[in-house]
């Protein structure tokens, strides 16, 4: 019996191994060295990395495009997660239910899922272009209003980008609920409908809280994407105007590949899997309460 | 009279899904349209308009897209085999195996969901620049071969496998490794199928890492090729745009639209964990 327990150990961690040495590599070794490395200088030239304490943290604090990018990101965010899930949840219902045309419309939403962000700016560039672009010309054409330069008005530019996000990710999402929507049991309904629940009634009292698995499941992808996603920035709008639709990862990017200035990257880096974490765990205890597993 | 408010309520519901669902193609179908139609049509929508396949053609001359397709085709295909290996190796060992350390570990490969390759790129183009391996399609590849979701996934599947038929091919004298290939990878193939769609679809779209840890045209995916192509905007025409972008994007499209069914599946399966 002991040399079964054995065996099985030794086979447990050799099958282990390769994947172990792989995560390690890339996953926890580089986010304890990215910590690490937020406590020293760039290295330059000859000068190799100092221990410098605090200073870029202080510097952080200092720093106004930094702030920026937060608030920016923040409000991506907010602005992409509540709409892209509210909307992925009507589509999901509607291509449940009976509808004529049933495969188009689930075709048509599903469709951005599968192309690459950077092609969706470049589709989407041509929309937001003023005074020529698509968006301008229907604009103009219904309202009579002068061009908008869309992407480069500060006050537009970070909506035009949630736009483009939410237009990406919504159909993506809606799979998801698609998949839970049909786990449901249709008695459930029938018998609600049968006591003379409306529609309404049968969405929120039985449809929406069966989803929330689902729900919280499908947040927390968001706001991981929320994060994740600068693809399209580097099309659109470089971050620009003046940092105006900067995300906080497009930010890491330019100081660690434009500016070389590794060990603030680092710091930024630092801040981005906090918040990250600080988000995701907050919404396992948010969700906790109401989530009714099976 | 309910019968006709009900079919009332339909009709809304069926209107408004169809609004949304050609708002959601416009996009799309806008690209399409400057891409096949000569530069003069770009926003003149008249059905008259001649065809062209010349935007196509002046995009494919004036990048090395055959290039840049081969080496995503390269990428896809080396990221899919590692994750196919890793991965399967990795959960067959928590679905099955009693070792101790099992529940540390699986929380470290979920925590890769959280804190994914794709947020470290400052450490790990170090770790590539110390490994000497700047400028090459391994590099693109290996942050992501050991997928903490694709190892969940199938740890998921296996452990809905019987015991009962590993322990058969047990006593009819397979090795471990041998019940995994006769038993558990073939029952398996659904969770191969779909997460291997998700996979090639995730990496063919990958663009942060890639523009990172790539200079020269020897290893530029579609999606870093695209992105130069198009930022050269001095010259080049919306339709040359247009079209260069629906190519790149277009092997996936047409795997898409062929295989709808299939996708929308992969996606779901891969979702319900």
């Amino acid at each position: 019996m002991r040399v079964t327990i054995k065996r099985d150990w030794i086979h447990g961690w050799l099958l282990l191994a390769p994947a172990m040495v792989f995560l390690f590599a890339f996953t926890h070794i580089p986010a304890i060295t990215t910590f690490i490395n937020s406590f020293y200088s760039t290295p330059r030239g000859q000068r190799s990395a100092k221990f410098i304490g605090l200073a870029n943290y202080e510097r952080l604090l200092g720093d106004e495009v930094f702030w920026k990018v937060l608030v920016n990101n923040l409000w991506f965010a907010l602005g992409t997660i509540p709409i892209s899930v509210g909307l992925a949840i009507v589509m999901a219902l509607w291509v449940n239910g009976k509808l004529a045309g049933r495969s188009f419309v689930r075709m048509a939403y599903f469709t951005p899922t599968v192309l690459p962000l950077i092609a969706v700016a470049n589709i989407w560039l041509f929309f937001y272009t003023p005074g020529f672009g698509l968006f301008d010309q229907i604009v103009g054409g219904l309202f009579g209003w002068t061009s908008t330069n869309w992407l480069g008005d500060p006050a537009t530019a970070l909506n035009a980008v949630i736009v483009v996000t939410i237009w990406k990710e919504a159909g993506f999402f809606m799979i998801f609920y698609l998949a839970a929507l049909q786990t449901i049991p249709v008695t459930l309904i029938e018998a609600a409908q049968i006591e003379g629940a409306s529609r309404w009634t049968v969405f929120r009292r039985i449809t929406f809280p069966l989803l929330m698995p689902t729900t919280l499941f499908v947040s927390v992808n968001a706001v991981i994407n929320s994060f994740r996603l600068v693809d399209h920035i580097f099309i659109l709008t470089d971050g620009g105007p003046d940092n105006a639709s900067s995300l906080l990862l497009f930010y890491v990017y330019e100081t660690a590949f434009r500016y070389w200035e590794t060990g603030y990257a680092a710091t930024l880096t630092v801040v981005l899997l906090v918040l990250l974490s600080a988000l995701a765990i907050g919404q396992f205890f948010f969700f906790d309460r109401k989530v009714h597993y099976k | 009279m309910n019968r006709s408010k009900l079919s009332f309520d339909q009709c809304l519901n069926t209107a408004a899904a169809w609004f949304l669902a050609l708002l959601w193609v416009l996009p799309l179908a806008y690209a399409i349209w400057t891409a096949i139609h000569p530069s003069a049509y770009e926003a003149r929508f008249v059905l008259t308009a001649p065809l062209t396949f010349e935007n196509f053609e002046k995009a494919w001359a004036a990048a090395p897209f055959a290039r840049y397709f081969l080496n995503t085709f390269m990428l896809v295909s080396l990221i899919l085999a590692g994750q196919f290996l890793l991965c399967t190796l990795a959960a067959y060992a928590f679905a099955r195996f009693d070792f101790p350390g099992r529940s540390l570990l699986f929380t470290l490969v979920l925590l890769q969901l959280l804190v994914m390759p794709d947020i470290l790129i400052v450490e790990n183009y170090k770790t590539m620049r110390l490994l000497d391996l700047v400028d090459t399609i391994p590099a693109i590849a290996l942050p992501y071969m050991a997928s903490g979701f694709g190892i969940f996934l199938l740890r998921q599947t296996f452990m809905t496998i019987p015991k009962e038929l590993d322990e058969a091919a047990r006593i009819e004298g397979s090795s471990f490794l041998g019940v995994l290939w006769r038993v558990y990878i073939p029952l398996a193939k659904p969770t191969y199928l779909a997460y291997g769609l998700v996979s090639v679809s995730h990496h063919w779209n990958n663009f942060l890492w890639p523009l990172i840890v790539t200079n020269s045209e020897d290893t530029r995916p579609v999606t870093v090729g695209l992105s130069i192509f198009s930022a050269i905007d001095s010259g080049v025409e919306w339709s040359v745009i247009n079209a260069a972008t629906l190519m790149t994007s277009g092997p996936l499209l047409i795997a898409f639209l062929l295989f709808q069914r299939q996708f929308v599946q992969s996606f779901m399966r891969a979702g319900i964990k």
